[in-house]
């Protein structure tokens, strides 16, 4: 976990006609949280899946510990956690089931650590339900308890706090407080931006 | 992550303190092996099946339907029923396997597992295999299985029966293959149904021309382990090349 930045260079996306993305750039270091801000439509969530490698950027390139992320995708891959729009939960699963394939598939998990994300994200009362039966917000408290389990180094959320209550806004500040201070880093696009508990944070606005 | 040792630091302004460090896990987490994963996948779609039973009944009741018609459009004379058996097995087969594989990443895409696949640092060539492999066990297999009834209400002697199962089987698992590289082409397309059998038809022409005839040599009673061969040659080949492709398919759709 020694030296880890996440640098951007330029970044530029077209969408058919639309130039979505001109001329993204910025560095983040250990520790470092950004939150990308922007009205709906300006590219927030396409800027988080370049990020991460799900799409490619027409121009520009991302830099993980200085390196050209395309040179080993896997590796990449394997050090960040992608939290979309929607919760990647299935509906016929239970919270408990969805988090023990989910988390299982990319590390070795123990339930008593299982146990203690969903208590963490006050999910236990709730995780022997199959997941359709459970409202937005508390789908978002068990994708969160999933984020926190992968123990990565870097975090990239989009709309975090959506459906969530104000005690569940606080649950993500303090969850990625957590992260940060852990030496990991944070990417969050939010249309209202971060609850001011979260410190260290640089904000990069996207215009529409 | 979820130790008492991580809830302490928060009040702390993290770029500060590198003593933060301390909050660190102390054995890092292990991550799991490209077969534990896939082998996980495997048992999450499984399960998935058996919560929602009316999917993997469909196929299955689609075929036992073409196959117990015939008799009844055409002649309920034994020996004609027969001639035809084999056309109508594999044709009926082909079409209930296309009609199954619609399921096969519509889910998985629609509510963001595909994408924590493409994003799990694992090979998801792997866990595409995975998946095809629970599709061709809720599918495929059952067909094969199914099929010696369709086979004895066709007039077909139980002789015949081991060879029949042998080729659906064999057959069906180059479908699934197949299949998992259309499906994961139309990945985007909202009504795919058309496009993927205009895709995947074509394909499997080999699967029904090889199939067909180690049947009808089943039926027959003679021996039928030369197109049995090349159905199994069939498989191999997919089994290497379409979790590739399909696995290319699906990081193209996510984009």
């Amino acid at each position: 976990m020694l030296d880890q930045t996440l640098e951007v260079e330029n970044l530029h996306l077209w969408r058919g006609e639309h130039h979505v993305l001109r001329g993204v750039q910025f560095a983040l270091a250990r520790g470092a949280c950004l939150e990308v801000c922007g009205a709906n439509g300006s590219g927030k969530t396409t800027l988080l899946r370049t990020l991460c490698g799900l799409i490619y950027p027409e121009e520009g390139r991302v830099l993980w510990n200085g390196e050209n992320v395309r040179r080993d995708l896997r590796a990449f891959h394997a050090a960040l956690a992608y939290l979309g729009h929607e919760p990647p939960l299935k509906s016929d699963l239970t919270a408990r089931e969805n988090l023990h394939y989910w988390i299982g598939i990319r590390r070795q998990l123990a339930a008593e650590e299982l146990s203690g994300a969903l208590a963490r994200v006050g999910a236990l009362a709730f995780c022997e339900r199959q997941v359709r039966t459970l409202s937005a917000g508390q789908r978002r408290r068990v994708a969160l308890a999933g984020i926190a389990l992968l123990a990565v180094p870097l975090w990239l959320l989009d709309e975090p706090v959506t459906n969530l209550d104000a005690e569940g806004r606080d649950l993500v500040a303090e969850l990625i407080c957590e992260q940060l201070a852990r030496g990991g880093m944070v990417v969050a696009a939010v249309h209202h931006g971060l609850p001011p508990s979260v410190r260290n944070v640089t904000r990069l606005e996207l215009a529409a | 992550m979820s130790g008492p040792e991580s809830h302490v630091a928060h009040a702390l302004a993290p770029v500060a303190t590198p003593l933060a460090l301390g909050a660190q896990p102390a054995h890092p987490a292990r991550s799991a092996s490209a077969f534990e994963a896939a082998r996980l996948a495997l048992r999450r779609d499984l399960q998935l099946a058996f919560r929602k039973r009316s999917q993997l009944v469909q196929p299955l009741a689609f075929f036992a339907m073409v196959t117990l018609l015939f008799p009844l459009a055409i002649s309920p004379e034994l020996s004609r029923l027969r001639e035809l058996a084999p056309g109508v097995l594999w044709v009926g087969a082909l079409l209930a396997s296309l009609l199954a594989l619609e399921f096969l990443f519509r889910d998985d895409a629609h509510d963001g597992t595909l994408e924590q696949y493409a994003l799990s640092g694992q090979s998801l060539t792997a866990l595409i295999f995975a998946k095809t492999l629970a599709h061709w066990l809720l599918t495929g297999l059952p067909l094969a299985l199914m099929a010696p009834l369709a086979a004895l209400s066709l007039g077909v002697g139980v002789a015949a029966v081991p060879g029949i199962v042998a080729a659906v089987a064999v057959g069906s698992v180059t479908l699934s293959l197949i299949g998992s590289i259309g499906g994961a082409l139309t990945l985007g397309i909202k009504r795919s149904g058309a496009l993927l059998s205009l895709l995947t038809l074509p394909l499997s022409l080999p699967v029904l021309i090889f199939g067909a005839r180690a049947t009808q040599l089943a039926i027959h009673g003679t021996p039928f382990l030369a197109p049995l061969e090349l159905l199994g040659a069939l498989a191999v080949f997919a089994i290497t090349l379409a979790p590739l492709a399909a696995a290319a398919a699906v990081r193209i759709s996510l984009e």
